[in-house]
C-alpha cells in the first residue's frame, strides 16, 4: 500500500453507540481508501451511518460511543515525505495529537452554515482563530491579512468590510463560503464536507461546487463528500462509496457505480431520483418499506426485507464484500461467484487512477 | 388549447408586501414585496409547479391562495360552480366555507402534526370543526383517508413521534383530504424526505389526484421534482412571474435567462453529460431593496439598458402552447403577437 | 378491522389510553425522590386537614406550662403563652398550604390567558398587555402590603391573598407568552388555522396543551415560593393577624434572641415544616415535569 497515494486510509471501522444500556451498532466494518487529490463520494439516505462514520474518523463523537477500527490511517504528505498516522490509536479524541491534526491537516465543513458559526463573533475572528492557534507565532496583523487572501480566493466580495461583519449580515451562500473559509484557512490536505450545499439555493449550490471542485483539481486537496443527491455524486465524484445501515454496500470509480451498477440498493436509488426531462408518464420507481431501526436488525443483509433479488441464503448471515473488477467491489449474494475482496491490500494495488 | 380547460383559480395582480416597522411605535418604514404583482390562471384537474428560489415569493403566494396570509393588493378569483368571488374579500363565514375547497400540504412533516394529541384527535378536529356530528361517519372517513394513504386504520391511536418522516406526511396529505377539498397546495412537501420516500410520496400524490380529480398547486425548490408532478411550471423569482410554461415545453426550450441559469444549475445524475454549467454570478438581492427595472438585471448575462429600467411585463411567447416570459429580449416578438391578435379579433 | 364492530375505535383504544396512564404512573413511582416529595406532600396536608376538622386545642393559652421543651404531652413543646406547640403547626399548615397552593393555581391561571393572548396575538394587544405586567412588576410586594393594612386598617388574609395573586402573575405570563410566541410559528399551528378553526380554539386547544408541562411545574414550585412569601411576610408582622396561625406566624416569635437562644423548639418546627414542604414540592414538580411531557411516552 502506497502511503502517498493514499492519503486516508480506513480499515473495519464500527462505531457502537450506547444509549440506555443498550449497545447499537451503527456503522458496521467500514473499509475504503481515499487517493491523494481525488474526491470520494459517500452516498446513503438518513440513517446509512456516513456522518457517524466521518465523525468517527475526525473523533467528534460522544463518549457516548465506541470507536474501534483495524486502521485509521491518515498519511500526511509534507515537502515530500509521508508521516503516518494511525488515528485508531489515539485515545484522547480531544487531546493534543487529534488537535494538531485537525485545522493543518483534515478539517470538516458542516451541513447548516446558519448554525456552524457563533453569532456573537465577527466572521474575521473566526477564520483567523483556527490560525492563530495552530500558528503559535503569527501576529493578529498577519493572521488577518490570511485571512483577507482566503476570502478573495473564496469570492467573497469586499473582503475588507465583510471581514468585520457579523454572521447574520451574510446571506446562506456567504455563510458556507466563510465555513469553508475557516476549514481552508490552515491548508489542510483533507477535507470532508457533510452535506455542504443542503440548505442552499440551487444557483448557489452550483457555485459552491464550483468552488470546491476547483480547490481540488487546482490545490491538489482531498475531498470526502457526503451527500444524498446523485446529481451531485456525477458531477464532483471521482469515487463513490454507497452506505445502507452502516455498511458499504458498493464501492467504485464514477463509472463503476452509475455505469455498472450493481448493487441492488444503488440502483434503486438511482432510478428513484426525479430527472429532468424524464418522459411523459414514466413513474419514479420506488423501494419498498422504510428503512429498519437500527435496533430491530436481526442477521444477514440489511436490505432484505426490500430488495427484489433477496434470497434465503440473504438472511443468515454477513454478506462479505465481492470484487467485481480493479476498485469495484460489492456487498451482496448476486455476485457470490465473484472472489472475496479482502479489504485494503487488495485495492491499492489494483485500483485505476480516475 | 387553454380554453377548453375550466379554470378553478384567476389571481390578478396580487400583491402581498409585509410592512417593515421601527420604532416603538411601530413606523412603517418600507416593504418587503414577497408576492409583487402576480396574475396566472389555474386549470381545474392540472398540477402547476410554481419553481424558485428563496426570496421569490412562492410559499407567500401559496399561503396567500389559501388566505393564510392577507393579500395586499389584487384579487384572487375562485371558481365556484361557474362563478367566480374573489376570495380576498370573504368574509368570515365565507372564508370557512372556502377552507374546505382548498387545502394544504406544509413543508415539515415533523411539525404539522400536534406532538401532544393522537392522530385520532388531530384528524377528528377538522372534522368537527366542519360539523360532522356523528362519531361513527367521522371515524368512516378517517379510515377512507388514511386507506387511500396506504396507512392503517389502527396507527390512528399512536403519537405522531412513533411515525417516520415519510409516514407522517402521508397522514398529512390523509388529513387535508378529509374535507373533500377540490384544490390541494403542496409547499415543499417532499423536501424534508429521504430520496427514496420523496418517490413513494410523489407517485402517492400522483394516485390520489387521478382518483380525486384533484388540482395540485406544487410549490417546491427543486426543479427536477417539480417538473416529474407538474403539468406546467411557473418560475419565479422576487416576488415575480418569470415563465410559464408546459413542463416539457419549460425544459427543451427554456427562454428566461434565469430558468437556464436554474436548469444548467441542477446536477444531473448522468456522468455522461458533458454540458457545461452555467454559475450564476452573485446572489439573490434583497427583497427589500429591489433592483429597479428588471429584478434579474444585475445577474443577467444579457443584460440591456432598458433592463436597468423598466421592468418587463409577463407576455405570451408562444401561442399555440401558451409559453409566457417576462423579458425584455422577447418583447419586440411578443409586441408583434398581441398586434396580430388584435388585428385577428374583430373579424372572429 | 373495527368496521364490523359495533364499538367505535375510540371506544376500542379506551383501554391503550389507561395502559398509558398505568405506565405513566408506574413512570413516576420509579422517581424516588419525587415519590417521596409526593407522599410528604400527601402526609402533611391530610394531618394538618385532619387536625383542624378535629378542632384540636391550638389557641388556649395555659400560662403555667408555657416555654415548655418538647415532652410527651407536647410534642413539639409549647410556646410564649403556653399554646401547644403540635397543634399550631398542624393548624397552621392547613393556612400556609391553602395560601400556597391557592395564589400558585390563582397566578398560574391568570398569567396563562394573559400570555396566551399576548404571545398569540402580538402587536397591539401584547405591547399593552407588556406594559401592563412591567407596571406591576415595578411595585414591590412589600409596600403593596404595607398600603393596604394601612387603608384597611386590618391584617386578613383577604389582603395577603389579593397581594401575593396581583405581583405573582408575571413570571408565568412571560414564560407562556414565549412559548406561545414561538408555537404560533409551527406547522401544526397553520394546519388547524387551514382548518378554519376559531382562534380560541388555537390558542386553547391547541397550542395551550404543548405550554401545560411548563405551566404545571411552575405552578408547583409558586406554591412554595408563596409558603415562603407568606412566612416572611408573617415573620414581620405583615401577614394574617396574630391569632391565625401560620407557620409563618409561629415563627414570628423568634424574632426575639432570648427565643431563639432558650426556646429552640418554637423556630425550629414551623421552620422544619416550611423547609420539608418546600423540598417535597420541589421534588414532586421534577417528576411531574418528566412524566407529563407526550414526547417521551
Amino acid at each position: 500500500m502506497d502511503s502517498k497515494e493514499i492519503i486516508l486510509d480506513v480499515e473495519n471501522l464500527n462505531t457502537t453507540f450506547i444509549s440506555d444500556r443498550k449497545k447499537i451498532r451503527i456503522v458496521k466494518n467500514v473499509s475504503f481508501q481515499l487517493k491523494r487529490g481525488s474526491a470520494l463520494a459517500v452516498v446513503g439516505e438518513s440513517g446509512c451511518g456516513k456522518s457517524v462514520t466521518m465523525n468517527s474518523i475526525m473523533r467528534f463523537l460522544g463518549r457516548n460511543a465506541i470507536i474501534e477500527a483495524d486502521k485509521i490511517q491518515y498519511n500526511a504528505l509534507r515537502d515530500g515525505k509521508v508521516t503516518e498516522y494511525r488515528l485508531e490509536q489515539i485515545e484522547k479524541p480531544h487531546g493534543p495529537e487529534m488537535r494538531a491534526l485537525r485545522g493543518p491537516e483534515m478539517s470538516m465543513v458542516f451541513q447548516d452554515p446558519m448554525s456552524s458559526l457563533n453569532p456573537v463573533y465577527k466572521v474575521g475572528d473566526q477564520v483567523a482563530e483556527g490560525l492563530l492557534q495552530h500558528n503559535k507565532g503569527m501576529t493578529k496583523a498577519q493572521a488577518r491579512e490570511k485571512v483577507l487572501e482566503m476570502f478573495r480566493k473564496l469570492g467573497i466580495p469586499d473582503p475588507e468590510e465583510r471581514i468585520d461583519c457579523y454572521p447574520h449580515q451574510f446571506s446562506g451562500g456567504m455563510k458556507q463560503r466563510v465555513v469553508i473559509a475557516i476549514a481552508m484557512i490552515c491548508n489542510p490536505e483533507l477535507i470532508i464536507c457533510d452535506e455542504p450545499t443542503t440548505a442552499l439555493d440551487v444557483t448557489i449550490q452550483a457555485q459552491i461546487m464550483e468552488l470546491l471542485k476547483e480547490m481540488q483539481v487546482k490545490d491538489g486537496k482531498s475531498i470526502i463528500l457526503i451527500t444524498h443527491n446523485m446529481g451531485l455524486v456525477a458531477e464532483m465524484a471521482d469515487e463513490v462509496c454507497v452506505m445502507y445501515m452502516g455498511r458499504v454496500v458498493e464501492f467504485g470509480s464514477l463509472e463503476d457505480v452509475f455505469d455498472r451498477t450493481s448493487h441492488p440498493y444503488t440502483q434503486a436509488l438511482l432510478r428513484s431520483v426525479p430527472v429532468l426531462g424524464l418522459a411523459d408518464g414514466q413513474k419514479l420507481e420506488t423501494i419498498p418499506g422504510a428503512t429498519p431501526n437500527p435496533a430491530d436488525l436481526k442477521g444477514g443483509c440489511e436490505f432484505a426485507d426490500r430488495c427484489p433479488f433477496c434470497t434465503d441464503a440473504c438472511r443468515e448471515k454477513d454478506i462479505p464484500m465481492f470484487q467485481l473488477s480493479p476498485g469495484h467491489r460489492v456487498r451482496c449474494l448476486k455476485y457470490q461467484d465473484y472472489p472475496v475482496a479482502e479489504g485494503g491490500e487488495v485495492q491499492a494495488e489494483v485500483a485505476e487512477v480516475q | 388549447m387553454s380554453e377548453n380547460k375550466e379554470i378553478i383559480f384567476k389571481v390578478e395582480n396580487l400583491r402581498t408586501w409585509f410592512p417593515i416597522t421601527k420604532g416603538a411605535f411601530k413606523k412603517v418604514v418600507g416593504h418587503v414585496k414577497a408576492v409583487d404583482n402576480v396574475s396566472l390562471e389555474v386549470y381545474k384537474g392540472e398540477t402547476l409547479g410554481i419553481v424558485g428560489e428563496s426570496g421569490c415569493g412562492k410559499s407567500t403566494f401559496g399561503k396567500t391562495l389559501m388566505m393564510l396570509e392577507k393579500a395586499t393588493g389584487g384579487q384572487v378569483l375562485f371558481n365556484y360552480d361557474g362563478e367566480f368571488r374573489d376570495i380576498t374579500k370573504f368574509n368570515k363565514d365565507e372564508m370557512f366555507e372556502f377552507r374546505k375547497k382548498v387545502q394544504m400540504v406544509f413543508q415539515d412533516p415533523y411539525s404539522a402534526l400536534n406532538p401532544q394529541k393522537k392522530i385520532y384527535t388531530s384528524f377528528e378536529e377538522p372534522l368537527i370543526v366542519h360539523g360532522m356530528k356523528d362519531q361513527a361517519q367521522r371515524e368512516a372517513r378517517m379510515q377512507e383517508v388514511l386507506k387511500m394513504v396506504n396507512i392503517q386504520p389502527d396507527y390512528l391511536m399512536r403519537y405522531p413521534h412513533e411515525f417516520s418522516g415519510g409516514q407522517r406526511q402521508r397522514l398529512c396529505i390523509a388529513r387535508a383530504l378529509e374535507v373533500m377539498p377540490e384544490v390541494l397546495i403542496c409547499d415543499e412537501p417532499v423536501s424534508a424526505l429521504d430520496v427514496s420516500i420523496q418517490a413513494q410520496v410523489l407517485n402517492l400524490m400522483k394516485d390520489i389526484q387521478k382518483e380525486l380529480n384533484l388540482t395540485y398547486l406544487f410549490i417546491a425548490h427543486d426543479l427536477s421534482v417539480v417538473q416529474y408532478m407538474s403539468d406546467r411550471i411557473v418560475v419565479m423569482y422576487l416576488g415575480k412571474i418569470v415563465e410559464v410554461a408546459d413542463s416539457r415545453a419549460l425544459y427543451d426550450e427554456p427562454l428566461h435567462p434565469y430558468t437556464r441559469a436554474l436548469l444548467s444549475a441542477i446536477p444531473v445524475p448522468d456522468i455522461h453529460n458533458t454540458k457545461k454549467r452555467q454559475v450564476l454570478e452573485g446572489e439573490v438581492p434583497s427583497p427589500i431593496h429591489k433592483p429597479s427595472g428588471c429584478a434579474f438585471h444585475n445577474r443577467c448575462p444579457h443584460c440591456m439598458e432598458i433592463c436597468k429600467q423598466v421592468d418587463p411585463e409577463l407576455a405570451v411567447q408562444n401561442t399555440e402552447n401558451g409559453h409566457m416570459v417576462a423579458c425584455h429580449l422577447y418583447a419586440e416578438q411578443q409586441k408583434k403577437l398581441q398586434e396580430e391578435k388584435a388585428a385577428a379579433a374583430p373579424q372572429a | 378491522m373495527s368496521e364490523t364492530k359495533p364499538l367505535s375505535i375510540k371506544e376500542q383504544n379506551k383501554s391503550a389510553a389507561s395502559s398509558l396512564l398505568k405506565k405513566n404512573i408506574r413512570k413516576f413511582l420509579r422517581n424516588k425522590l419525587a415519590v417521596f416529595g409526593l407522599v410528604v406532600i400527601v402526609v402533611m396536608t391530610v394531618a394538618c386537614i385532619a387536625a383542624m376538622a378535629m378542632g384540636i386545642d391550638y389557641s388556649t393559652p395555659n400560662p403555667t406550662i408555657m416555654k415548655a421543651a418538647p415532652d410527651a404531652a407536647h410534642l413539639f413543646g409549647t410556646d410564649t403563652i403556653g399554646r401547644d406547640l403540635l397543634a399550631r403547626v398542624l393548624y397552621g399548615g392547613c393556612y400556609s398550604i391553602f395560601i400556597g397552593v391557592f395564589c400558585a393555581v390563582m397566578s398560574s391561571v391568570i398569567g396563562a390567558v394573559l400570555g396566551a393572548i399576548a404571545g398569540y396575538f402580538g402587536g397591539k394587544a401584547d405591547m399593552i398587555i407588556v406594559r401592563i405586567s412591567e407596571v406591576f412588576q415595578a411595585f414591590p410586594q412589600l409596600v403593596l402590603v404595607m398600603m393596604l393594612v394601612a387603608i384597611l386598617k386590618q391584617r386578613s388574609m383577604g389582603n395577603m391573598l389579593f397581594v401575593f395573586v396581583i405581583t405573582g402573575w408575571m413570571t408565568t405570563f412571560r414564560m407562556v407568552r414565549n412559548e406561545f410566541m414561538s408555537l404560533k410559528g409551527e406547522t401544526y399551528v397553520k394546519v388547524c388555522e387551514a382548518f378554519g378553526m376559531s382562534k380560541a380554539n388555537v390558542m386553547f386547544k391547541q397550542i395551550l396543551p404543548n405550554v401545560m408541562t411548563p405551566i404545571i411545574v411552575s405552578t408547583t414550585t409558586n406554591v412554595a415560593y408563596f409558603i415562603l412569601q407568606e412566612a416572611s411576610l408573617s415573620f414581620i408582622g405583615l401577614g394574617v393577624a396574630d391569632s391565625t396561625p401560620t407557620w409563618g406566624n409561629i415563627l414570628n416569635a423568634a424574632k426575639s434572641i432570648q427565643v431563639v437562644q432558650n426556646q429552640w423548639w418554637i423556630w425550629v418546627f414551623p421552620g422544619l415544616a416550611i423547609s420539608l414542604f418546600v423540598l417535597a414540592i420541589n421534588f414532586f414538580g421534577d417528576g411531574l415535569r418528566d412524566v407529563l411531557d407526550a414526547k417521551q411516552q
